[in-house]
């Protein structure tokens, strides 16, 4: 199973839930968003939203800019 | 001056920081607190997962008690995807207030102006505080303060040109039609500029590379704050105003060479 994940296409292997994604890629989850399928993910349901075959997600972060 | 009202919240600096460029997050943390300033932007990217997947720590540096925290939509090129950065900014810090930067080419990085009043209008329906950038097309800010945003971003010179005002007489005239606040953001480069931009009647200025990219970024914020001190102690102070022609200092008459029937 593959996702892809800001661009890059990505192995699925045991991640079940955006949570466990985040987890697995190294990601601290505070203060960032997640669009899955184009669909912005609310934090509080991370570790509720599954996470499937050929899912498109970014994970967004906040940096410097005038 | 009045004191400065933006969305309802009173704001004792007129200087507004960007926190992009600096060389590190220590310095820009300096320069905020050297400045004074109580309005900082930030932007929105992806998460570098193979470089740096924990994320940036920049957000975690900045103290939304002592500044209010407005992310930028910079890099988005139409309407549709400012829309998006501004709600994955909601999504991600609950910030509401928004500086929409809609630049479609990378090399001069104007705005576009129509597509940043179909994304502010969209945005404000959504309850954002848009601060929208723009090119100083006194019509264009007049439609966009119509569609409900919060202020008017008019730019001086093209982002990080350090060019100073090169727009003065669009300014004077959005300044002067103007019914929500004027910053001027994007190219001014010193802090003569930054006061000249006060003094012309702006409400705040919003400065980024000038500090970030001095050689010492809180020495040169402290600079600006000065400048835009000075511009508004002089305001207050009442300027005279010029005249086309001289107005001798001291009398013409009393010379040593009068002669009785000169």
């Amino acid at each position: 199973m593959t996702i892809t994940v800001n661009g890059k296409l990505r192995p699925l292997s045991n991640e079940k839930n955006l949570a466990e994604l985040l987890d697995a890629l190294g990601v601290k989850a505070a203060k960032k968003a997640v669009e899955l399928n184009g669909q912005i993910v609310p934090p509080s349901v991370f570790a509720t939203t599954p996470v499937a075959d050929d899912d498109q997600i970014e994970i967004i972060q906040f940096v410097g800019g005038g | 001056m009045n004191p400065l009202i933006i969305a309802g919240r009173t704001f004792r600096s007129r200087l507004f920081i960007g926190t992009g460029k600096f060389g590190s997050h220590d310095l820009m943390r300096q320069a905020i607190e050297a400045s004074g300033s109580e309005l900082v932007t930030v932007a929105l990217r992806r998460v570098d997962l193979d470089k740096n997947p924990e994320g940036d720590p920049l957000i975690s540096k900045l103290d939304p008690d002592k500044v209010v925290i407005v992310p930028n939509t910079s890099g988005a090129r139409t309407a549709e995807e400012a829309i998006r950065i501004a709600r994955l900014a909601r999504a991600a810090g609950s910030f509401d207030w928004i500086k929409l930067e809609l630049t479609p080419n990378l090399h001069h990085l104007l705005p576009d102006p129509i597509e940043t009043l179909k994304a502010a209008e969209v945005l404000v329906k959504e309850g954002f505080k848009v601060l929208p950038y723009i090119n100083a097309d006194p019509v264009l800010a007049k439609r966009l303060e119509e569609a409900g945003t919060v202020a008017v971003m008019p730019l001086a010179a093209p982002i990080g040109s350090n060019l100073g005002i090169r727009t003065r007489d669009m300014l004077e005239i959005i300044v002067a039609n103007a019914r929500v606040p004027v910053v001027v953001d994007a190219g001014l480069g010193m802090p003569s500029h930054a006061a000249a931009a006060i003094e012309l009647g702006a409400d705040c200025v919003l400065i980024n590379t000038a500090i970030a990219a001095a050689a010492d970024p809180v020495g040169m914020a402290k600079a600006f704050a000065k400048a835009v001190e000075a511009a508004e102690e002089a305001l207050a102070a009442g300027p005279r105003a010029p005249r086309a022609t001289a107005d001798a200092s001291s009398p013409l008459t009393g010379f040593l060479w009068q002669k009785e029937n000169r």
